[in-house]
């Protein structure tokens, strides 16, 4: 029972990341990532967005029917999001300006529709609800370590403070944004499949190890007898 | 005349949809494998742009501001696109088969692209003095931003698709291959554009 939550909890956040292994909702992630806070700000209210959008579509699952769910999933999400914009230009209007028109955007991120779809319309709202904040902060973890490293190589500084004076101008434009993208897949994927195939190794040898007792524990009873 | 040339400068090259506005990115790198669908998919994303832009614009400035309820300006755009964007498959289906094969794949996944949603929240938000060179916004104008950042974005298309067929004759590393290299190349091509703001 446990295990399921975690294994739902791993996969969001690492096997099948949303941003580096699926490269879904990728709009938002090259347009805000030449800064560290609206990178993080973006990914929290994806967090929030996601998660609610999961409970409302698993708890719906049975009511709505199979042939209007995608108009249904986008008015709820579409909801969802007008509400967040709404709360965030009251609350926390610094971050609704960096944020700018990718706020909005939200309600075509591919990653909600997409967890909806693939997720949430089989699953339990608590299954949901653990997925939609996993895979939430999956896209928020890879956001703001690329935000990091772009406003830090690009400007400087990092969540807006000055730290040095040395800066590479071209990784605060969309182009630094595309490299770095590039390059963190890269990095991410290799390292990915390094961890697999080294965990591939040692269950096939756990297996090859409990097969060999399991049969001197076999032989020794034919032995005595 | 001079507002029209800001449009067109401004839409297709310093302000492009795609590589200083980043929206529209799903299908750039999706459908950019070969020329011939990037032109396809260039089109259709110009086309459903322009209309949606015809129709969400007097929607919001001249029944949504009145009554008040401009804050479901997403609710409302949304379900307008995805409507109007199966409704425009339908039609070509009808009219044009060909043309239908060689768009209508392409169709359904425009709704949830960024770049239409994008220029229909673009041309109605705050900032569209810096769009249009100082002129105020009005529909005849909203539209014909919508239609050139829709030919910006096809022109990118072409230019990724390109380079793309070249990129399959050449050897990359295995981590690389696939998405980090063609983001790497959609790079290039930003750079390249941001060559383009020395006009204004």
């Amino acid at each position: 029972m446990k295990n399921r939550y975690g294994k739902i909890t791993l996969d969001g956040i690492i096997f099948n990341n949303p941003t580096f292994v699926l490269v879904l909702g990728t709009c938002p992630t090259l347009g805000l990532i030449s800064s560290a806070s609206s990178a993080l700000g973006m990914g929290l209210t994806v967090v929030v967005v996601l998660t609610l959008s999961n409970i409302i579509i698993s708890a719906l699952r049975k009511i709505i029917p199979n042939e209007v769910r995608i108009p249904s999933y986008i008015v709820i999400i579409a909801t969802l999001v007008t509400l967040a914009r709404m709360i965030l230009a009251k609350l926390l209007p610094e971050l609704y300006d960096s944020l700018g028109g990718f706020l909005a955007l939200i309600v075509v991120n591919c990653i909600i529709l997409g967890r909806a779809e693939a997720f949430a319309n089989k699953h339990t709202v608590l299954e949901s609800a653990v997925d939609g904040v996993s895979n939430g902060i999956g896209f928020t973890c890879a956001l703001t370590i690329m935000g990091i490293i772009c406003e830090f190589l690009g400007k400087g500084s990092l969540f807006g403070t000055q730290i040095m004076n040395f800066k590479i101008a071209v990784l605060a434009t969309p182009a630094g944004a595309f490299i770095i993208f590039g390059l963190s897949i890269a990095v991410f994927t290799y390292v990915l499949n390094l961890f697999m195939r080294s965990r591939r190794i040692r269950t096939n040898r756990i297996a090859r190890e409990n097969l060999l007792d399991s049969k001197t524990v076999d032989a020794q009873p034919v032995k005595e007898a | 005349m001079a507002t029209f040339i800001a449009i067109v400068i401004s839409a297709v090259l310093t302000n492009n949809f795609i590589t200083h506005q980043t929206y529209g990115i799903c299908p750039f790198l999706g459908v950019s494998k070969k020329t011939s669908s990037a032109v396809g998919m260039g089109v259709a994303v110009t086309l459903v742009m322009t209309l949606a832009t015809a129709i969400t614009y007097p929607i919001y400035e001249y029944v949504m501001v009145p009554l008040g309820i401009d804050f479901l300006e997403i609710i409302v755009f949304i379900f307008i696109i995805a409507s109007l964007v199966q409704m425009i498959e339908k039609i070509i289906e009808k009219l044009s088969p060909t043309l239908y094969n060689a768009m209508g794949i392409y169709l359904p996944l425009i709704t949830t692209n960024c770049a239409v949603l994008g220029v229909c929240e673009l041309v109605i938000g705050s900032n569209t003095a810096s769009l249009l060179d100082g002129a105020a916004m009005n529909m005849g104008w909203a539209v014909l931003y919508a239609l050139f950042a829709g030919l910006g974005f096809t022109l990118v298309m072409i230019i990724m698709s390109g380079m793309r067929e070249k990129l399959n004759c050449t050897k990359v590393a295995k981590s690389l291959a696939g998405f980090p290299i063609s983001m790497i190349t959609a790079s290039f091509i930003c750079m390249a554009f941001t060559v383009f703001s020395y006009i204004a």
